[in-house]
């Protein structure tokens, strides 16, 4: 059975997703550490240790991401992380940065290491290339693979895959974006966060709902009808018209959709992918409980051969628009 | 401090790459990477170019590199990639895949699209052979100086974004095409329509982004203008300046005049408006700010 990898902001998400049917659950140290670095989320040493022995008690494996790229002269920081997660019994830490994945590999031989979605390893080249120098073992893919590529990637790579089924959806590169920092100075790269919610505004002028972030006006809705969070890549811009062609003015990258690629859960076992991840560290336990026990439902089904359980996930997506994003060659 | 070349972004007619390269060649520039780092789409209508350019810049006495793609992914981008080890000139590496290509004991550069952010990744280049590093733009004017000292002790040169739009994202989706109401397969080369980017503004109007295929630039031309006494003297190696519509004879010029003489902030400043009017400049990430923020 594919494996299903699920998200853990607090003790109480990680106790609700293995009590849901996780086979691994992922989770942060509550610092810059981590690329979901949000204030009232994540871990302390003694709360990780907690939620390991909860797990494992329960046949469950806890992975550990530590996938900001460390600041120059603090890298200490991010290697205590390891250390830490290491001691506390982790089944796998997840890295992105180059030198913190060879510190891991040189100071932590017996540790398993996963490769980031952030590292934005995208062709089999870049994934043999940290197999064969560092040994990871696993390989999260960025999101800008068709599931034809996935399966050819597999034909050509030892190390096991692991996609992202369902939540958010990053539209660039991951790992590989600037967009955040270029508006308000605070990148997923360096601190962990996109879109920061310090930097949101929200405001009713003139019979409109606006947001913006960094101060620069993202959306604009009709009083009364929901105002979608100001990420960037899923913001309202404009384009002038230029010799190419007339002025444009919509979600020029992305809507504010999510993704759900339950449909090609097949596909993707077919493809060779040994894990399936869920987006969502931020969100609540009763989400991520819900969300956990539909998808073990699907891969159970999956396994089984029969059809994906239809409507699974009917509340949780209700008035929000789905997309299987890269995974259909169509989306680019 | 000298100053580099990075490698054209736009998709620009084999005449204009023809023209760029021979005005570079006259420019007092130390080195040049050229190739196409954005979209392997583009390549077949000027790679054609690149022989000539680079003898043109050999015989000029500049260093010549070779960029690879920054994002590979495609069978045909990868069999690219390993050709490009072949061609007997040094490769500047824009993903990491590439250096599996690598030729042992061949040295290499490192774009600015490889996430190259502390001494650890630094050491781990260089002993894979890594001679020069030009580092993410969104870094802050403090990891640079650590980097600069870091690769002192490993021999790598420490080059900065010093002038042009910064590159701030890429997908696999392109943004030109989609503005079309089209795929990336069926792009149409849009974005040759487009020589500088096609710009993106806030629903307020105000200058943000440019589109530049499967690329997403900064709209404000980023400048280090106003920052060369700080670069030189934590020992900046070099300043990259990106290829640009306009007279870019006259900004390399610009570049050149102040990091030999170093000038005032304003004054500097005023000078680079004045040869590219219009134009917004930006100066926020070496000052751990947003990035976009004004230069001045």
């Amino acid at each position: 059975m594919m494996e299903l990898v699920c998200p853990a902001g607090t003790p109480a998400a990680l106790r609700a997703a293995v009590d849901a049917g996780a086979h691994a659950v992922y989770c942060g140290f509550a610092d810059e550490t981590n690329a979901r670095n949000f204030p009232g989320l994540n871990f302390s040493r003694p709360e990780l240790a907690e939620g390991i022995a909860y797990a494992a008690a329960r046949g469950v494996r806890v992975l550990v991401a530590i996938n900001t790229f460390p600041r120059a002269g603090d890298q200490a920081i991010w290697h205590r992380a390891v250390a830490d997660a290491h001691a506390a019994g982790a089944h796998a830490v997840i890295l992105a940065d180059l030198g913190l994945i060879a510190h891991a590999a040189e100071a932590h031989p017996g540790l398993r290491l996963h490769l980031s979605v952030q590292a934005a390893a995208a062709n089999p080249d870049a994934i043999n290339l940290y197999a064969e120098a560092f040994g990871i073992r696993r390989v999260v893919l960025p999101r800008v693979l068709t599931v034809d590529e996935i399966a050819a990637t597999n034909r050509e790579i030892e190390v096991e895959t692991e996609v992202f089924v369902f939540g958010g959806l990053c539209v660039m590169a991951e790992g590989r974006c600037s967009l955040s920092s270029w508006a308000t100075g605070l990148s997923p790269n360096m601190n962990g966060v996109c879109s920061p919610a310090s930097h949101v505004a929200y405001a009713e002028v003139g019979g409109h709902n606006e947001a913006r972030l960094g101060g620069l006006l993202i959306h604009r809705t009709p009083k009364g009808a929901p105002v979608p969070y100001p990420t960037l890549c899923k913001g309202c811009f404009t384009a002038p018209a230029t010799p190419s062609g007339p002025a444009q003015t919509g979600h020029l990258f992305e809507d504010p959709v999510s993704l759900d690629a339950t449909e090609l859960i097949p596909k993707l076992q077919k493809a060779g992918v040994t894990a399936l991840k869920i987006e969502g560290r931020q969100r609540s336990r009763a989400y991520v409980a819900q969300v956990v026990r539909a998808f073990r439902a699907a891969v159970e089904a999956a396994d089984a051969g029969a059809p994906m359980p239809a409507g699974l996930l009917a509340k949780l997506t209700e008035g929000q628009a789905a997309t299987t994003g890269a995974y259909a060659k169509t989306w680019r | 401090m000298d100053l580099t070349i990075g490698p054209i972004a736009f998709f620009w007619p084999a005449k204009r790459v023809r023209a760029f390269y021979r005005m570079i060649a006259a420019t007092p520039v130390r080195r040049v990477v050229i190739g196409e780092w954005v979209c392997s789409k583009r390549l077949p209508f000027w790679q054609q170019e690149i022989p000539g350019a680079v003898a043109h810049l050999l015989a000029a006495g500049k260093e010549v590199a070779l960029s690879s793609l920054a994002l590979i992914t495609l069978a045909r981008e990868r069999k690219l990639t390993e050709e490009l080890f072949a061609a007997g000139l040094p490769v500047e590496i824009a993903d990491l895949g590439a250096l599996r290509h690598l030729p042992e004991g061949t040295a290499f550069q490192v774009g600015p699209m490889v996430n190259v952010y502390n001494e650890g990744t630094l050491e781990w280049l260089a002993r894979k052979g890594a001679t020069r590093i030009c580092l993410p733009p969104e870094l802050p004017l403090a990891s640079v100086a650590t980097l600069v000292r870091a690769g002192r002790g490993a021999g790598v040169a420490i080059e900065v974004w010093g002038h042009g739009r910064v590159p701030l994202a890429i997908s696999g989706r392109c943004y030109h095409a989609r503005l079309h109401d089209r795929a990336k397969d069926s792009c149409q080369f849009v974005c040759e329509q487009d020589p500088d980017g096609r710009e993106v503004q806030t629903l307020d109007g105000d200058g943000f982004l440019a589109v530049n295929g499967v690329q997403v630039l900064g709209q404000a031309h980023t400048t280090v203008a106003g920052q060369v006494a700080e670069l030189t003297a934590i020992g900046t190696g070099a300043l990259r300046l990106s290829p640009q519509i306009g007279d870019f004879a006259a900004i390399v010029a610009f570049y050149d005049r102040i990091t030999q003489n170093p000038t005032g902030k304003a004054e500097a400043l005023a000078r680079l408006r004045e040869l590219m009017p219009g134009a917004g400049f930006a100066d926020g990430f070496l000052a751990a700010a947003p990035g976009l923020r004004r230069a001045g």
